[in-house]
Protein backbone atom coordinates (compact mmCIF):
# COMPACT_ATOMS: atom_id res chain seq x y z
CA UNK A 1 0.00 0.00 0.00
CA UNK A 2 1.28 3.63 -0.77
CA UNK A 3 2.16 5.77 2.36
CA UNK A 4 2.90 8.78 3.47
CA UNK A 5 5.11 9.53 6.61
CA UNK A 6 4.17 12.94 7.53
CA UNK A 7 6.82 13.43 10.41
CA UNK A 8 10.04 11.56 9.56
CA UNK A 9 13.92 13.35 9.97
CA UNK A 10 15.85 12.38 7.19
CA UNK A 11 18.89 13.90 7.19
CA UNK A 12 19.68 11.67 9.96
CA UNK A 13 19.23 8.77 7.96
CA UNK A 14 21.08 7.28 5.24
CA UNK A 15 20.09 7.05 1.87
CA UNK A 16 19.69 3.14 2.05
CA UNK A 17 16.96 4.00 4.16
CA UNK A 18 15.32 5.99 1.54
CA UNK A 19 15.96 2.74 -0.82
CA UNK A 20 13.92 0.84 1.92
CA UNK A 21 11.26 3.27 2.70
CA UNK A 22 10.43 3.46 -0.86
CA UNK A 23 9.85 -0.14 -1.24
CA UNK A 24 7.91 -0.87 2.05
CA UNK A 25 4.95 1.69 -0.37
CA UNK A 26 6.11 5.27 0.59
CA UNK A 27 5.52 7.78 -1.94
CA UNK A 28 5.74 10.99 -0.02
CA UNK A 29 7.37 12.26 3.62
CA UNK A 30 7.66 15.31 5.52
CA UNK A 31 10.72 16.45 7.63
CA UNK A 32 10.15 19.00 10.05
CA UNK A 33 12.62 21.11 11.13
CA UNK A 34 14.36 19.59 14.48
CA UNK A 35 17.20 19.42 17.09
CA UNK A 36 20.56 18.38 16.20
CA UNK A 37 21.79 16.69 19.42
CA UNK A 38 23.33 19.60 20.17
CA UNK A 39 22.96 22.89 20.25
CA UNK A 40 23.31 24.74 17.09
CA UNK A 41 25.35 28.46 18.03
CA UNK A 42 24.21 30.83 15.37
CA UNK A 43 21.72 31.60 12.48
CA UNK A 44 23.60 31.16 9.94
CA UNK A 45 24.00 27.07 11.16
CA UNK A 46 20.48 27.20 10.90
CA UNK A 47 20.62 28.71 7.49
CA UNK A 48 22.92 25.54 6.86
CA UNK A 49 20.05 23.06 7.57
CA UNK A 50 17.17 24.92 6.21
CA UNK A 51 19.48 24.25 2.99
CA UNK A 52 19.48 20.48 3.58
CA UNK A 53 15.78 20.56 4.43
CA UNK A 54 14.92 22.33 1.34
CA UNK A 55 17.47 21.47 -1.62
CA UNK A 56 19.28 18.63 -0.71
CA UNK A 57 16.76 16.11 0.66
CA UNK A 58 14.46 16.33 -1.71
CA UNK A 59 16.79 15.48 -4.08
CA UNK A 60 17.89 12.30 -2.13
CA UNK A 61 14.30 11.31 -1.97
CA UNK A 62 13.53 12.05 -5.75
CA UNK A 63 16.00 9.23 -6.24
CA UNK A 64 14.00 7.28 -5.07
CA UNK A 65 10.41 7.83 -6.27
CA UNK A 66 9.24 9.65 -2.86
CA UNK A 67 8.24 13.28 -2.27
CA UNK A 68 9.66 15.32 0.39
CA UNK A 69 8.33 18.19 2.11
CA UNK A 70 9.23 19.77 5.04
CA UNK A 71 9.01 22.63 8.11
CA UNK A 72 10.69 25.38 9.21
CA UNK A 73 11.64 26.48 12.84
CA UNK A 74 14.17 26.63 15.70
CA UNK A 75 12.94 23.47 17.74
CA UNK A 76 11.62 23.63 21.58
CA UNK A 77 14.86 22.01 22.75
CA UNK A 78 17.23 25.29 21.42
CA UNK A 79 14.72 28.06 22.75
CA UNK A 80 16.07 28.23 25.82
CA UNK A 81 18.24 30.72 23.82
CA UNK A 82 15.90 32.99 23.17
CA UNK A 83 17.56 35.64 21.27
CA UNK A 84 19.28 33.16 18.90
CA UNK A 85 15.24 32.07 18.33
CA UNK A 86 14.30 35.19 17.33
CA UNK A 87 17.03 35.71 14.76
CA UNK A 88 16.17 32.45 13.57
CA UNK A 89 12.94 33.28 13.09
CA UNK A 90 13.66 36.40 11.43
CA UNK A 91 15.24 34.25 8.85
CA UNK A 92 12.90 31.43 8.17
CA UNK A 93 11.10 34.07 5.54
CA UNK A 94 13.71 33.45 3.38
CA UNK A 95 12.92 30.01 2.74
CA UNK A 96 8.87 30.11 3.20
CA UNK A 97 8.56 30.25 -0.59
CA UNK A 98 11.13 26.74 -1.31
CA UNK A 99 8.77 24.30 -3.01
CA UNK A 100 8.72 21.71 -0.37
CA UNK A 101 7.96 23.89 2.43
CA UNK A 102 4.69 23.18 4.13
CA UNK A 103 4.86 25.21 7.04
CA UNK A 104 6.70 26.21 10.54
CA UNK A 105 7.21 23.14 12.67
CA UNK A 106 8.25 21.11 14.55
CA UNK A 107 7.60 24.00 17.00
CA UNK A 108 6.43 23.35 20.88
CA UNK A 109 7.52 22.61 24.07
CA UNK A 110 10.18 20.30 25.96
CA UNK A 111 10.48 20.97 29.46
CA UNK A 112 7.35 23.44 29.69
CA UNK A 113 9.78 26.88 30.71
CA UNK A 114 8.72 30.58 30.38
CA UNK A 115 11.50 30.67 27.65
CA UNK A 116 10.00 27.61 25.54
CA UNK A 117 6.23 29.52 25.69
CA UNK A 118 7.67 32.79 24.51
CA UNK A 119 9.46 30.88 21.56
CA UNK A 120 6.27 29.37 21.00
CA UNK A 121 4.19 31.74 20.71
CA UNK A 122 6.58 34.24 18.17
CA UNK A 123 6.67 31.03 16.43
CA UNK A 124 2.54 31.14 15.96
CA UNK A 125 2.86 34.82 14.82
CA UNK A 126 5.21 34.04 12.35
CA UNK A 127 2.92 31.09 11.04
CA UNK A 128 0.06 33.58 10.54
CA UNK A 129 1.44 36.53 9.80
CA UNK A 130 2.92 34.36 6.70
CA UNK A 131 -0.61 31.96 6.26
CA UNK A 132 1.69 29.00 6.97
CA UNK A 133 0.14 25.72 8.38
CA UNK A 134 2.00 24.46 11.90
CA UNK A 135 3.15 21.61 12.85
CA UNK A 136 3.48 20.71 16.94
CA UNK A 137 5.86 18.60 18.95
CA UNK A 138 4.40 17.57 22.25
CA UNK A 139 7.22 16.65 24.91
CA UNK A 140 7.83 13.31 26.16
CA UNK A 141 6.98 11.18 29.54
CA UNK A 142 5.81 13.21 32.22
CA UNK A 143 5.52 16.33 31.24
CA UNK A 144 4.04 15.57 27.55
CA UNK A 145 -0.21 16.03 29.69
CA UNK A 146 1.04 19.40 31.17
CA UNK A 147 2.84 20.77 28.04
CA UNK A 148 0.03 19.34 25.36
CA UNK A 149 -2.69 21.03 27.54
CA UNK A 150 -0.32 24.66 27.73
CA UNK A 151 0.10 24.13 23.74
CA UNK A 152 -3.37 23.69 23.65
CA UNK A 153 -4.31 26.77 25.79
CA UNK A 154 -1.83 28.90 23.80
CA UNK A 155 -3.53 27.79 20.81
CA UNK A 156 -7.09 28.27 21.63
CA UNK A 157 -6.85 31.40 23.01
CA UNK A 158 -5.93 33.26 19.53
CA UNK A 159 -8.66 33.06 17.17
CA UNK A 160 -6.71 33.93 14.22
CA UNK A 161 -5.89 30.49 14.13
CA UNK A 162 -7.34 27.76 11.75
CA UNK A 163 -7.43 24.53 14.12
CA UNK A 164 -7.77 22.62 10.56
CA UNK A 165 -4.39 23.83 9.73
CA UNK A 166 -2.71 22.79 12.90
CA UNK A 167 -1.43 19.28 13.72
CA UNK A 168 -0.75 18.61 17.49
CA UNK A 169 1.83 15.64 16.87
CA UNK A 170 2.99 12.81 19.63
CA UNK A 171 -0.46 12.52 21.37
CA UNK A 172 -0.93 9.26 23.37
CA UNK A 173 -3.71 7.93 25.53
CA UNK A 174 -4.22 10.59 27.76
CA UNK A 175 -3.97 13.52 25.08
CA UNK A 176 -5.60 12.26 21.82
CA UNK A 177 -8.58 13.10 22.82
CA UNK A 178 -8.26 16.85 24.20
CA UNK A 179 -6.21 17.36 20.59
CA UNK A 180 -9.33 16.26 18.55
CA UNK A 181 -12.09 17.67 20.55
CA UNK A 182 -10.86 21.34 20.55
CA UNK A 183 -10.29 20.97 16.46
CA UNK A 184 -6.95 20.17 15.66
CA UNK A 185 -4.87 17.42 13.56
CA UNK A 186 -3.87 14.91 15.90
CA UNK A 187 -0.11 12.92 14.70
CA UNK A 188 0.80 10.01 16.54
CA UNK A 189 4.29 8.97 16.56
CA UNK A 190 5.01 5.16 16.34
CA UNK A 191 8.50 4.90 18.59
CA UNK A 192 10.22 2.22 20.30
CA UNK A 193 10.10 2.58 24.19
CA UNK A 194 9.40 6.29 24.80
CA UNK A 195 6.38 7.14 22.59
CA UNK A 196 3.76 4.93 21.19
CA UNK A 197 3.96 1.50 19.65
CA UNK A 198 1.68 0.42 16.55
CA UNK A 199 -0.35 -2.10 18.80
CA UNK A 200 -1.32 0.97 20.76
CA UNK A 201 -1.75 3.50 17.79
CA UNK A 202 -4.07 0.85 16.09
CA UNK A 203 -6.24 1.05 19.81
CA UNK A 204 -6.33 4.57 19.49
CA UNK A 205 -7.15 4.65 15.69
CA UNK A 206 -10.38 1.95 16.72
CA UNK A 207 -11.28 4.39 19.33
CA UNK A 208 -11.42 7.13 17.76
CA UNK A 209 -12.43 6.43 14.15
CA UNK A 210 -9.28 7.64 12.41
CA UNK A 211 -10.58 11.12 11.53
CA UNK A 212 -7.97 13.89 11.40
CA UNK A 213 -5.28 11.24 12.86
CA UNK A 214 -2.01 11.04 11.50
CA UNK A 215 0.83 8.61 11.90
CA UNK A 216 4.49 8.72 11.81
CA UNK A 217 7.68 7.14 12.80
CA UNK A 218 9.39 10.26 13.21
CA UNK A 219 12.60 8.50 12.68
CA UNK A 220 15.57 10.02 13.66
CA UNK A 221 19.32 9.96 14.99
CA UNK A 222 17.86 8.42 17.89
CA UNK A 223 16.32 5.09 18.90
CA UNK A 224 13.64 5.18 16.44
CA UNK A 225 12.04 2.74 13.01
CA UNK A 226 11.48 4.62 10.05
CA UNK A 227 9.17 2.27 8.87
CA UNK A 228 7.18 2.25 11.97
CA UNK A 229 4.14 3.23 9.25
CA UNK A 230 4.28 -0.25 7.64
CA UNK A 231 4.17 -1.86 10.63
CA UNK A 232 0.95 -0.25 11.88
CA UNK A 233 -0.37 -1.26 8.38
CA UNK A 234 0.78 -4.61 9.38
CA UNK A 235 -1.10 -4.52 12.47
CA UNK A 236 -4.11 -2.75 11.24
CA UNK A 237 -4.86 -5.59 8.81
CA UNK A 238 -3.82 -8.33 11.20
CA UNK A 239 -6.89 -6.92 13.23
CA UNK A 240 -9.14 -7.08 10.08
CA UNK A 241 -9.94 -3.59 9.44
CA UNK A 242 -10.79 -2.60 5.93
CA UNK A 243 -8.30 -1.63 3.81
CA UNK A 244 -9.75 1.95 3.08
CA UNK A 245 -9.59 2.77 6.57
CA UNK A 246 -6.26 1.81 6.30
CA UNK A 247 -5.35 4.00 3.53
CA UNK A 248 -7.58 6.58 5.09
CA UNK A 249 -4.71 7.40 8.24
CA UNK A 250 -1.42 6.69 6.31
CA UNK A 251 -2.18 8.43 3.08
CA UNK A 252 -5.46 10.17 2.52
CA UNK A 253 -5.37 12.31 5.38
CA UNK A 254 -1.87 13.39 5.15
CA UNK A 255 -3.08 14.79 1.69
CA UNK A 256 -5.91 16.46 3.34
CA UNK A 257 -4.03 17.88 5.78
CA UNK A 258 -0.80 18.81 3.88
CA UNK A 259 -3.54 20.14 1.17
CA UNK A 260 -3.75 22.95 3.14
CA UNK A 261 -0.63 24.04 2.39
CA UNK A 262 0.03 26.13 -0.81
CA UNK A 263 3.51 24.18 -1.08
CA UNK A 264 1.51 21.10 -1.46
CA UNK A 265 2.14 19.40 -4.67
CA UNK A 266 1.93 15.77 -4.60
CA UNK A 267 1.99 13.63 -7.38
CA UNK A 268 -0.03 10.57 -7.08
CA UNK A 269 2.22 7.20 -8.17
CA UNK A 270 -0.36 6.64 -10.94
CA UNK A 271 -0.55 10.32 -11.74
CA UNK A 272 0.13 10.73 -15.72
CA UNK B 1 -15.25 -0.18 15.00
CA UNK B 2 -14.38 -3.22 14.35
CA UNK B 3 -14.26 -4.56 17.58
CA UNK B 4 -12.62 -8.08 17.85
CA UNK B 5 -13.88 -10.79 20.20
CA UNK B 6 -12.48 -10.34 23.72
CA UNK B 7 -11.54 -14.14 23.51
CA UNK B 8 -9.15 -13.84 20.61
CA UNK B 9 -8.00 -10.65 21.58
CA UNK B 10 -7.00 -12.07 24.60
CA UNK B 11 -5.91 -15.35 23.06
CA UNK B 12 -3.13 -13.81 20.82
CA UNK B 13 -2.09 -11.36 23.05
CA UNK B 14 -1.36 -13.54 26.01
CA UNK B 15 2.01 -14.89 25.25
CA UNK B 16 2.64 -10.77 24.79
CA UNK B 17 1.24 -9.92 28.03
CA UNK B 18 3.05 -12.78 29.58
CA UNK B 19 6.73 -12.22 28.57
CA UNK B 20 6.12 -8.15 29.88
CA UNK B 21 4.73 -9.61 33.21
CA UNK B 22 7.91 -11.55 33.28
CA UNK B 23 10.03 -8.74 32.26
CA UNK B 24 9.08 -6.63 35.17
CA UNK B 25 9.13 -9.31 37.74
CA UNK B 26 12.87 -9.69 37.05
CA UNK B 27 13.17 -6.16 37.07
CA UNK B 28 11.83 -6.02 40.54
CA UNK B 29 13.63 -9.08 41.39
CA UNK B 30 17.02 -7.59 40.23
CA UNK B 31 16.68 -4.27 42.44
CA UNK B 32 15.58 -6.10 45.28
CA UNK B 33 19.04 -8.38 45.03
CA UNK B 34 20.96 -5.15 44.78
CA UNK B 35 19.18 -3.61 47.97
CA UNK B 36 20.88 -7.07 49.80
CA UNK B 37 24.08 -5.23 49.69
CA UNK B 38 22.22 -2.40 52.26
CA UNK B 39 22.72 0.56 50.29
CA UNK B 40 19.13 2.10 50.32
CA UNK B 41 17.84 3.64 47.13
CA UNK B 42 18.18 7.67 46.72
CA UNK B 43 14.84 9.38 47.58
CA UNK B 44 13.86 9.99 44.09
CA UNK B 45 14.35 6.65 42.56
CA UNK B 46 12.18 5.30 45.45
CA UNK B 47 9.49 7.63 44.56
CA UNK B 48 10.06 6.07 40.78
CA UNK B 49 9.91 2.45 42.00
CA UNK B 50 6.88 3.75 44.02
CA UNK B 51 4.71 5.06 41.08
CA UNK B 52 6.04 1.24 39.48
CA UNK B 53 4.28 -0.29 42.49
CA UNK B 54 0.98 1.94 42.19
CA UNK B 55 0.74 2.02 38.23
CA UNK B 56 0.96 -1.97 38.89
CA UNK B 57 -2.42 -1.68 41.05
CA UNK B 58 -3.84 0.60 39.01
CA UNK B 59 -3.07 -2.39 36.33
CA UNK B 60 -5.60 -4.77 38.50
CA UNK B 61 -8.47 -2.60 38.93
CA UNK B 62 -11.63 -3.36 36.90
CA UNK B 63 -11.92 0.21 35.65
CA UNK B 64 -12.01 1.01 32.00
CA UNK B 65 -9.38 3.31 30.04
CA UNK B 66 -6.12 1.43 31.95
CA UNK B 67 -3.52 3.04 29.18
CA UNK B 68 -4.83 6.66 29.86
CA UNK B 69 -4.80 6.06 33.55
CA UNK B 70 -1.02 5.01 33.40
CA UNK B 71 -0.39 7.93 31.09
CA UNK B 72 -1.73 9.92 34.11
CA UNK B 73 -0.14 8.49 36.83
CA UNK B 74 3.50 8.71 34.97
CA UNK B 75 2.82 12.44 34.47
CA UNK B 76 3.01 15.90 36.15
CA UNK B 77 0.09 18.07 37.17
CA UNK B 78 -1.21 20.13 34.64
CA UNK B 79 -1.41 23.93 35.99
CA UNK B 80 -4.66 26.01 34.99
CA UNK B 81 -2.00 28.67 36.39
CA UNK B 82 1.09 28.01 33.90
CA UNK B 83 0.87 31.68 32.38
CA UNK B 84 0.80 33.09 35.76
CA UNK B 85 3.38 31.62 36.99
CA UNK B 86 5.85 31.58 34.50
CA UNK B 87 4.83 35.39 33.70
CA UNK B 88 3.70 34.40 30.30
CA UNK B 89 1.57 36.93 28.63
Amino acid sequence: MDYIDPHIHMVSRTTDDYATLARMGCVAMSEPAFWAGYDRGSVDGFRDYFRQLTETEPKRAAAYGIQHFTWLCINAKEAENVSLSRDVIAMIPEFLDAPNVLGIGEIGLNKNTRNESIVFLEHLELAIKHNQSILIHTPHLEDKFQGTRMILDMLSDDQRLDRTRVLVDHVEEHTIAEVLDRGFWAGMTLYPVTKCTPERAADMIEMTGGERLLVNSAGDWGPSKPTAVPDLIFELRRRGHRESLIKKVVYDNPIEFFSKSSNFKFKPRDAS
Amino acid sequence: MNQRPANIVLEESFLDVRAKILEIAAVLDRVDRSLQDGTPLDEDISIRRDKIHDAIRLLLSEEPDRAERVQLLFSRKYSPAWRSELKVD
